[in-house]
């Protein structure tokens, strides 16, 4: 997410002859952020929950759904790991993240579908609780943890240190990625449009160029 | 008439300064009553985070003291070629951003770091693990403890010193009975510095030993995994993390009858 809208902020700015700050962190962080009154124009999540949230809250426009991503289980690229059952052994580091961010609601309502002894030896082998996706990247290629659940684009973004083995289909949780206009903002009618091109326009090829998937 | 303008300003300038750095602190008070403060306290993860931080931080500490005393005495009473580059390159943790001190940790100690396979080998475990909170608690606080130690070592009266030797004393003996007697009030504040460097401690945590309650979750990585989902439970927590700081600070301000002024030498 963060390089494909760093890519196309700028010339969004170029065409609408304006400046674009992005803050990244984790969906919840900004929510949070939002809820106490910060000055931002645009809100996007890496789930639909928290943008329906803040809507119901009164605090964002109606959320627009503008891509999906897939959940996946992220190696080191030269790992022996190649299922969810090798994470069940004893010793194998796993980090995933907090419950409170997508990836980790994510995490667990994908390990919630599994035998209820598999998903216990799972969850008895995480190492840590990350506050964003960018930890539990950061663990996986510094070698501090052996295997972590992140999108499929996270991945890709680390250019081949770590390999992403897939889930069987049916405990694929569906990503989708909601954005809205945030209340209080201060330049609504540019927010709607930034809001608007991530369905289509550059930002919308940048994030089909980095992996993601259009809005279902 | 004489001007007044220069101590109107620099009384202006204490007020600014007092609102400005007590106002967020009071804050938090203000926007958590007594009654969440205590219902915080009692959920589990809550009193983990403060255990552990209690933990993590009296055992770098404890390194801090029985390291960094003799390293800032031998740096306050020697002088040698290159004395001000040692000087730096231990001072340095001070000004480095703490991002930076989990990415130079996880690169000399983490796992592939160039330390990383000694440290296996040593059947070591640091990365996300509880060990590698204290490392990482240590790598920041302690320039904070050895410098005020190494001004405390160099004001004491050299004569002081000389007299013990003359006496027959070991050098050992004069470190232990009078220098360290003496530099105590200047030892006591860099301490009470450290300590509140060491329990503040965030980004390097976070990044070199990870988040897992019980095991390196501290109370300030505590608060940041509530401040998205539970905005009162993070600032009663952020209230206790300000008691407990706060007391620290008075404390050592009491047990040296209030002679200890923070970041000044004893004469």
């Amino acid at each position: 997410m963060t390089e494909a809208l760093e890519a196309c902020a700028p010339k969004f700015g170029d065409a609408e002859n304006a400046e674009v700050r992005i803050s990244f962190a984790g969906s919840d962080e900004l929510a949070a952020q939002i809820r106490q009154g910060a000055k931002v124009d645009a809100y996007a999540a890496a789930n639909t929950r928290i943008p329906d949230e803040l809507h119901a809250e009164d605090l964002l426009s109606k959320p627009v759904e503008f891509a999906t991503n897939e959940f996946a289980l992220a190696v080191p690229k030269d790992s022996d790991i190649s299922s969810l059952e090798d994470l069940t052994k004893e010793g194998t580091t796993i980090v995933i993240g907090s419950e409170s961010v997508p990836i980790g609601a994510y995490t667990r309502e994908t390990l919630a579908k599994l035998p209820p002894d598999q998903e216990k030896a799972i969850l008895a082998n995480v190492r840590s609780n990350e506050p964003d996706v960018k930890g539990i990247v950061g663990k996986l290629t510094q070698g501090a943890a052996d295997a972590g659940f992140v999108y499929i684009t996270d991945v890709n973004a680390t250019g081949g240190d770590l390999k992403a083995i897939k889930l069987p289909k049916d405990l694929e949780p569906q990503v989708t990625y909601g954005a809205g206009v945030v209340k209080q903002a201060e330049q609504p009618a540019l927010a709607k449009k930034f809001v608007d091109g991530l369905t289509q326009g550059d930002c919308a090829d940048a994030l089909t160029d980095a992996g993601f998937g259009p809005a279902p | 008439m004489r001007s007044r303008w220069f101590p109107a300003l620099l009384c202006v300038c204490l007020a600014a300064a007092l609102i400005f750095l007590t106002l967020p602190v009071v804050a938090i008070f203000v926007d958590s009553s007594p009654g969440e403060l205590i219902a915080s306290l009692g959920e589990p993860g809550a009193l983990d985070a403060l255990w552990l931080s209690l933990r993590t931080t009296a055992a770098s500490i404890a390194i801090i003291l029985l390291v960094g005393t003799p390293a800032a005495y031998l740096l306050a009473t020697r002088s040698f070629r290159g004395k001000a580059v040692v000087v730096t390159l231990i001072e340095l943790p001070l000004v480095l951003p703490p991002a930076v001190a989990g990415i130079a940790l996880l690169s000399a100690v983490g796992p592939s770091g160039i330390l990383g396979g000694a440290v296996e080998a040593a059947g070591i475990e640091l990365s996300l693990a509880t060990a590698g909170v204290v490392v990482a608690l240590t790598f920041v606080a302690s320039p904070f403890y050895v410098r005020q130690a190494m001004a405390a070592f160099a004001a004491v009266e050299p004569t002081l010193l000389d007299a013990s030797r003359t006496l027959g004393a070991s050098e050992a003996h004069g470190f232990l009975r009078v220098m360290i007697p003496v530099a105590l009030p200047g030892l006591a504040a860099g301490t009470a510095l450290a300590l509140g460097r060491a329990l503040g401690e965030f980004g390097a945590t976070l990044m070199f030993a990870g988040s897992f309650q019980g095991i390196t979750q501290t109370v300030p990585l505590a608060i940041y995994d509530r401040f998205s989902t539970d905005f009162d439970s993070a600032l009663a927590l952020s209230a206790v993390l300000v008691a407990v700081s706060a007391a620290i600070l008075l404390s050592v301000k009491l047990v040296r009858g209030g002679e200890v002024a923070l970041g000044v030498a004893p004469r």
